[in-house]
């Protein structure tokens, strides 16, 4: 019995190691999210500008779109927020976004100080919406089709080098493509 | 040429630290002295080599050599040269690269200053610090070499990511990693005394000042880490909970349980086995934090690029150096004996408490920042604890330990009686309490009870932590003979209660403010107006910017002109925000540019941070209290005399000591 409490300690590092081995296959990075490739999970959410307007999956549909996950307390979000102003600008593609875990007072004040570049935002406060996403952090960022398929998906903050590497050329290959 | 003459060091390096580890260990087992002696000569020899290799870097990035993948990665011929000079550190492999030279440097200066230690002891510790450096050394030519060619090499170099190009930034790293490094010091004394099977007072007291520089250096790359996210992130935080922060705070925290561990081991050669067990796990949890950051099994904004070789490698490392160590532990640790009690009110108890509540801290954020890599693990979704996890979790076990540290540090070892205790104490307790309910109502009219605990527990730690010192000036009419370690400790007691405060204020009476503003519109907050007077065009050597002056006054007196910029960098095109702060000790003004609204107007964040200084003075003055503690005349007595000294003063029970800690 006193020999087990000095091994306590070894034994919940060797534990901790076995997740640790398994983290490094479940990279969030360089591992694509499971949804790409397969139609966007469905959704209805309440626009958190406006609770009477709802925003579902569906209103996606038709264009190329950008789902961007977003919350006030994420600080890659507010590093994020001029490209996605600078994106919303240019037209090249419509930019929604989803607001994870968050408070809807806050998230309207953000949207009304730093600038609002999203066509419909989704009030998810739960996380509910988006945990069919798979969303596990913010910012994440989602790419889909016109017909409503993932197509790519980026963790972590925007910035023109991943826009220009990862999200044109995909667009630029839809058909149907940017304006 | 120079790169290769880098790389070829770096294999030497690693040769001297096998053969370092070689001697360190084998010396003292085969019994041979000239062994064991070799050591240290050897330890400044591998810190030479690894310091060459470094050299060699640091070269290639002031020359702009781009032919080197590394330098063309995260340099750029138009880098100030003193981002250059950093840029050295700024990815993975030179960062690397920069923490095998503070472990070569911790390594030489163990050889040099571990001459009253004996020589069998001091071998197995070099050893230990030896096969730490084989690992990282290892790790660096495997799979993270910083001088691989690019050929044909660009012309010009990617630049250096323009978060990372900023002053707070070109020190942060070097003192973090000291911190982080300096660990490896009291981890290998701990191996070493595994290995011996013998830890005592005497022991405790050579590791003590070691771990306190280790927690200095920490403390202050903690700090200036949080200075440079408040201005540099543009919006006014200093505390993000992120998993980088996190995995520099949890050393942080284990070091300082360490700390007060020891002084418990050194006195009353009690809590031996706990001790070593912070000192490992200290260290493990910087190596933790390492393959955090570096294999991307968590999303952070501060990761660098990731490589799943390096992730399966350095867990590789943590489990031979943690996995080992802890084994070692399980099997050595319940053989040292330990003899004497303490009285339930004692010194000894609240060092005690101490530990629990940092372990506790530790252990909740520890869970916090991993619990997405659990739930991933078991397949159970992917979901992530932000900030309001943490800062609950948090403030539990703090806020008794910022009430019971004003306590412990009355108390006397071994027993203590509670009305001498009481009776010190209660003006103080009283005093304070008043304080802190009476004077938020005065100044700022408003009750509310965060602020009130904040101020209560910030301001009885600094009322407090002077008594003793005080006392026995007034009584001496000098300081000479009063132990630099109690000063130590008062003062980083004192700090504590300063960042407490700084805590309380910027949290409970900050206030921000973002807001669309065109030219001449006045805002007011607090006593203070901004005025947006206009917006121009600048320029720096490898950026442009849009720049704003903005007037502050107050009652029509003029207070500062602020200029905050927003930023493009030529080559990383991302927009950056560069924060205008107007900082006095009481409060700050900061200002930051956020887009523009079109026709002249911008939205902007404006903010009043009182007392926000406190936060980095408080751990800035904690790092130097514990740099002066190191000087304490204890840890320079010669070991003859150590020996007669130790048998000559038994810890004295039942009085108050005064000069002791």
């Amino acid at each position: 019995m006193k020999t087990l409490k000095y091994l306590l300690p070894a034994l919940a590092f060797m534990v901790l190691a076995g997740f640790f081995y398994r983290g490094l296959f479940l990279d969030p990075r360089l591992v694509p999210s499971p949804l790409i490739g397969k139609p966007a999970p469905a959704f209805e959410l309440q626009d958190v500008r406006d609770a009477s307007v709802t925003f579902a999956a569906t209103d996606m549909l038709g264009k190329p779109a950008v789902l961007n996950v977003w919350a006030t307390w994420c600080a890659g979000c507010r590093q994020e927020h001029p490209f996605l102003m600078q994106l919303a600008r240019s037209g090249e593609v419509a930019l929604y976004g989803m607001n994870y875990r968050d408070e809807r007072a806050k998230a309207m004040d953000w949207l009304a100080k730093l600038g609002d570049p999203y066509v419909k935002v989704g009030y998810d406060p739960e996380g509910t919406g988006s945990l069919d996403w798979g969303v596990y952090g913010s910012p994440e960022t989602f790419l889909l089709a016109p017909d409503g398929t993932v197509v790519y998906k980026h963790l972590g903050p925007l910035n023109p080098q991943v826009w220009q590497a990862e999200f044109r050329p995909r667009i630029a290959a839809m058909a149907g493509g940017p304006k | 040429m120079i790169p290769e003459l880098g790389h070829v060091a770096l294999a030497i390096a690693l040769c001297l630290a096998i053969t370092q580890s070689f001697f360190g260990l084998a010396g003292p087992l085969f019994n041979k002295p000239s062994w064991s002696a070799a050591t240290k000569p050897v330890s400044i020899g591998h810190f030479v080599f690894v310091a060459i290799a470094y050299a060699g870097l640091t070269y290639a990035h002031i020359v702009n050599d781009f032919s080197v993948a590394y330098v063309a990665n995260h340099s750029n011929s138009q880098l100030p040269l003193m981002y250059r000079i950093s840029g050295v550190w700024g990815g993975h492999e030179g960062s690397m690269l920069l923490w095998g030279l503070m472990l070569a440097s911790w390594g030489a200066l163990l050889g040099v200053y571990t001459k009253r230690i004996p020589l069998a002891t001091a071998a197995k510790v070099l050893g230990v610090m030896g096969i730490v450096s084989v690992g990282f050394l290892w790790f660096m030519l495997a799979t993270s070499n910083p001088f691989d060619r690019l050929i044909p090499a660009p012309l010009d170099g990617r630049d250096l990511n323009p978060l990372l190009q900023d002053p707070g930034l070109v020190i942060h790293p070097p003192m973090l990693y000291m911190g982080y490094v300096g660990f490896a010091v009291a981890f290998s004394f701990a191996i070493a005394a595994l290995i011996e099977g013998k830890f005592d007072s005497q022991w405790a007291r050579w590791i003590r000042p070691w771990t306190a520089a280790a927690w200095a250096f920490l403390t202050i790359g903690i700090a200036l880490g949080s200075w440079w996210a408040y201005y540099e992130l543009g919006w006014g935080g200093w505390w993000f909970w992120d998993p980088v922060e996190n995995a520099s705070f949890m050393p942080w925290l284990i070091g300082t349980a360490l700390l007060h561990s020891l002084a418990v081991t050194e006195r009353r050669g009690l809590f031996k086995g706990w001790t070593l067990l912070l000192a490992v796990s200290a260290f493990s949890l910087s190596l933790l934090g390492t393959f955090l950051v570096r294999s991307g099994v968590l999303v952070s904004v501060h990761a660098f690029a990731t490589d799943p070789d390096r992730g399966m490698f350095i867990l590789a490392m943590l489990v031979f150096f943690i996995g080992g160590a802890l084994a070692l532990y399980a099997w050595r640790a319940p053989q040292l004996a330990q003899k004497g009690g303490f009285a339930p009110l004692s010194r000894e108890t609240f060092l005690l408490a101490n530990n629990m509540l940092f372990v506790v801290a530790t252990l909740l954020i520890l869970f916090g920042t991993l619990y997405p890599l659990f739930l991933d693990g078991l397949g159970l979704g992917k979901i992530s604890v932000g900030p309001p996890y943490f800062n609950t979790v948090f403030i539990i076990p703090t806020l008794p330990l910022v009430l019971l540290m004003g306590i412990g540090m009355h108390t006397a070892w071994k027993k203590m009686d509670w009305r001498q205790l009481k009776s010190k104490l209660w003006p103080f307790a009283l005093g304070v309490f008043l304080f802190a309910l009476i004077v938020p109502l005065i100044v700022y009219g408003q009750f509310g009870l965060m602020k009130f605990i904040g101020l209560l527990l910030g301001c009885w730690v600094m009322a407090v932590a002077f008594i003793d010192p005080i006392n026995y000036l007034r009584r001496k009419r000098t300081l000479k003979g009063y132990s630099r370690t109690m000063i130590s400790m008062s003062v980083s007691h004192f700090a504590i209660g300063m960042f407490v405060i700084g805590v309380t204020m910027v949290e409970t009476y900050g206030i921000a403010r973002d807001i669309g503003m065109k030219p001449g519109d006045t805002v007011q907050i607090e006593d203070y107006s901004f005025t947006f007077v206009r917006t121009y065009p600048a320029e720096g050597p490898n950026y442009t910017a849009v720049e704003a002056e903005v007037v502050v006054t107050k009652n029509g007196n003029h207070i500062a002109t602020l200029h905050p910029q927003k930023r493009t960098y030529l080559v990383q095109t991302n927009p950056m925000t560069e924060a205008a702060i107007h900082a006095r000790m009481h409060r700050d003004l900061f200002v930051a540019l956020g887009e523009p609204l079109g026709q002249g107007a911008w939205s902007m964040r404006i903010q009043y941070k009182p007392y926000i200084r406190f936060i980095w003075l408080g751990a800035l003055i904690m790092a130097l209290a514990a740099f002066f503690g190191m000087t304490d005349k204890r840890y320079r007595v010669r070991r003859e005399d150590e020996v007669a000294e130790t048998a000559a003063r038994p810890a004295a029970p039942g009085k108050l000591q005064e000069g002791t800690a």
